[in-house]
């Protein structure tokens, strides 16, 4: 229970190792969903994020059935979904029937899955909704690594990817490979989604990789500072959400997703009201 | 003395079996205003395209400052046509110019000096130093243009490819922007090509026109583009072109839809 001591609340939840587990490996997620989500937004591929998070669920469930990391499985059925999406390129986003009939048959693969493991049900709820409070050491591991590949990567190519992305006919112009740029963009989302499944689980990927990201660019004049804003909204609905799902039976996905969900509906009535 | 800023010969543009246009020829001297001009869908836009080096040419030989398209893209500065710039609403548009002078680096760059100073001398070039710290959802038609011509000056550029920077603009407007862009081009001896639908507000600026129609290019100067035979020929049907009391001009197709040039 809540002790109304801050110092405490926080000395008593530190004290558990799946607690600092969770914290470091939501920190680092909800660090890179912020960076990739401000693209996600300016790019216009949230439904893309939505597409991508449940063919993860296909290929996590499908590493369940064979006994793998489930990480394993979202990185390979994401990663194929994601270079397939930016193979095809802007069509493929303009196609939203397509797309969203894949995304379905995704969806039922998993459930065959699930249902062919005769596992816990426990596990299906961890991958719909999210479970980072059961984190492993591997897994907070691989996220690890795969959260540096992926900033890595978007600081080499900031500029390139920021130009691409605000305003593709003049960055063609002027020599860039826009359209490699976007399958490599659509990797790296690809891994974003496969380990912020974790936190927030596949319905609701927006609550990290769009939302948070949405409201930055809402109240923000330039793209480092909605950068910014991205990664503080993310990380500290993540550490509320966690703190209080280690005192009360709420999941952290919840709070998240509430938390975020009021922050845009501020930043909307805030935006409207400027232009009022 | 003259110099030859844009060569093209008997350019071919096709999309699968379907021709854009072909036996395209036209040149572009240092300085000159052209006017590129022809019904919807004829191609105009192709054209630039081409000129950056996106498309590539079926046929024909395209010479730019002496380089072949791609080698020349850095001395172009280009300003498409565009339709969804609106939905990064609460942008500064100085980011957007940055991008201009930056964009295609690698890497990342917190503050940098040099693109800022450089920033605010485009954004005096085009007047437009209040816009400076407004969102673009803020601006106005004709201020979006400046700053898309801003961005489009901050590479130092030789020509200018201006798709229909006139869209949307009132009179006014129209004539604000078509004198800020020939002074420019004046005082910095920049070839610009524009598109438009409309040559009235550009006629006593206009060095050349280039006329695609039909899958056709016809070019010269007005008089020699701008009249019945011409026309007639190039859209194989009869054409006829009216001048009024202020020496504006108005295409008419006889039996067919008015045209306005």
């Amino acid at each position: 229970m809540f002790s109304f001591n801050l110092v405490q609340d926080l000395y008593n939840m530190w004290q558990f190792g799946f607690m600092r587990n969770a914290f470091f490996a939501g920190t680092v997620i909800a660090i890179v969903a912020g960076i990739v989500g401000y693209f996600v937004v300016i790019r216009k591929l949230s439904f893309a994020a939505h597409a991508l998070s449940h063919a993860g669920f296909a290929g996590a469930a499908g590493a369940v059935l064979f006994g793998l990391n489930p990480l394993f499985g979202l990185l390979a059925f994401t990663g194929i979904g994601g270079l397939t999406m930016g193979v095809l390129g802007k069509k493929a986003n303009n196609r939203d029937v397509q797309t969203g009939t894949v995304l379905a048959f995704m969806l039922g693969l998993g459930v065959l899955f699930i249902s062919l493991y005769k596992g816990y049900a426990n596990e299906t709820y961890s991958l719909l909704f999210g479970e980072i409070l059961g984190i492993s050491k591997s897994a907070t591991f691989i996220t690890l690594i795969a959260a540096i590949v992926v900033v890595a990567i978007i600081l080499i190519i900031f500029r390139k990817l920021l130009f691409a992305s605000l305003d593709e006919d003049v960055a063609e112009a002027k020599g860039l490979r826009v359209a490699l740029i976007g399958i490599v963009f659509m990797l790296l989302l690809a891994i974003t989604t496969s380990i912020a499944i974790q936190v927030v689980g596949v319905l609701l990927i927006f609550a990290l990789l769009v939302t948070p990201a949405a409201i930055a660019q809402r109240v923000t004049k330039t793209p480092l500072s909605a950068l910014v804003v991205a990664v503080v909204i993310s990380v500290s609905a993540t550490w509320i959400g966690l703190f209080v799902a280690f005192y009360q039976p709420y999941p952290v996905s919840f709070m998240i997703i509430s938390i975020v969900f009021i922050e845009y509906l501020l930043s909307y009535l805030y935006t409207k009201s400027k232009l009022a | 003395m003259n110099q030859t800023i844009i060569n093209a010969i008997n350019l071919k543009v096709q999309y699968g079996n379907n021709i854009i246009w072909e036996d395209a020829s036209f040149k572009v001297e240092k300085g000159e205003f052209t006017a590129i001009l022809g019904p919807n869908g004829a191609g105009k836009s192709t054209l630039f395209r081409a000129l950056i080096g996106l498309i590539p040419l079926v046929n024909g030989e395209l010479t730019i400052l002496g380089k072949n398209p791609k080698e020349a893209r850095s001395m172009i500065g280009y300003v498409p046509q565009r339709k969804d710039i609106s939905a990064q609403g609460s942008l500064l548009a100085r980011e957007l110019i940055k991008l201009g002078f930056n964009g295609n680096k690698w890497g990342f760059s917190l503050r940098d000096k040099e693109v800022n100073s450089r920033v605010d001398e485009v954004l005096e070039l085009v007047d437009a130093t209040d816009l400076s710290r407004k969102s673009i959802g803020q601006l106005s038609g004709g201020e979006l243009q400046r700053i898309f011509l801003a961005q489009a000056l901050i590479g130092d550029p030789q020509i200018l490819l201006l798709d229909e920077p006139l869209a949307n603009l009132d009179l006014k407007r129209e004539a604000e922007l078509v004198g800020l862009i020939t002074n420019l081009a004046h005082k910095k001896s920049i070839s610009v090509l524009l598109i438009a639908h409309d040559l009235n507000p550009l006629s006593s600026y206009v060095d050349r026109v280039v006329y695609i129609a039909n899958k056709h290019f016809v070019s010269g100067d007005m008089d020699q583009v701008l009249n019945a035979k011409t026309l007639s020929r190039l859209y194989n049907s009869q054409i006829e072109v009216l001048k009024d009391s202020r020496g504006r001009r108005i295409i008419v197709g006889i039996g067919g839809d008015d045209h306005h040039v």
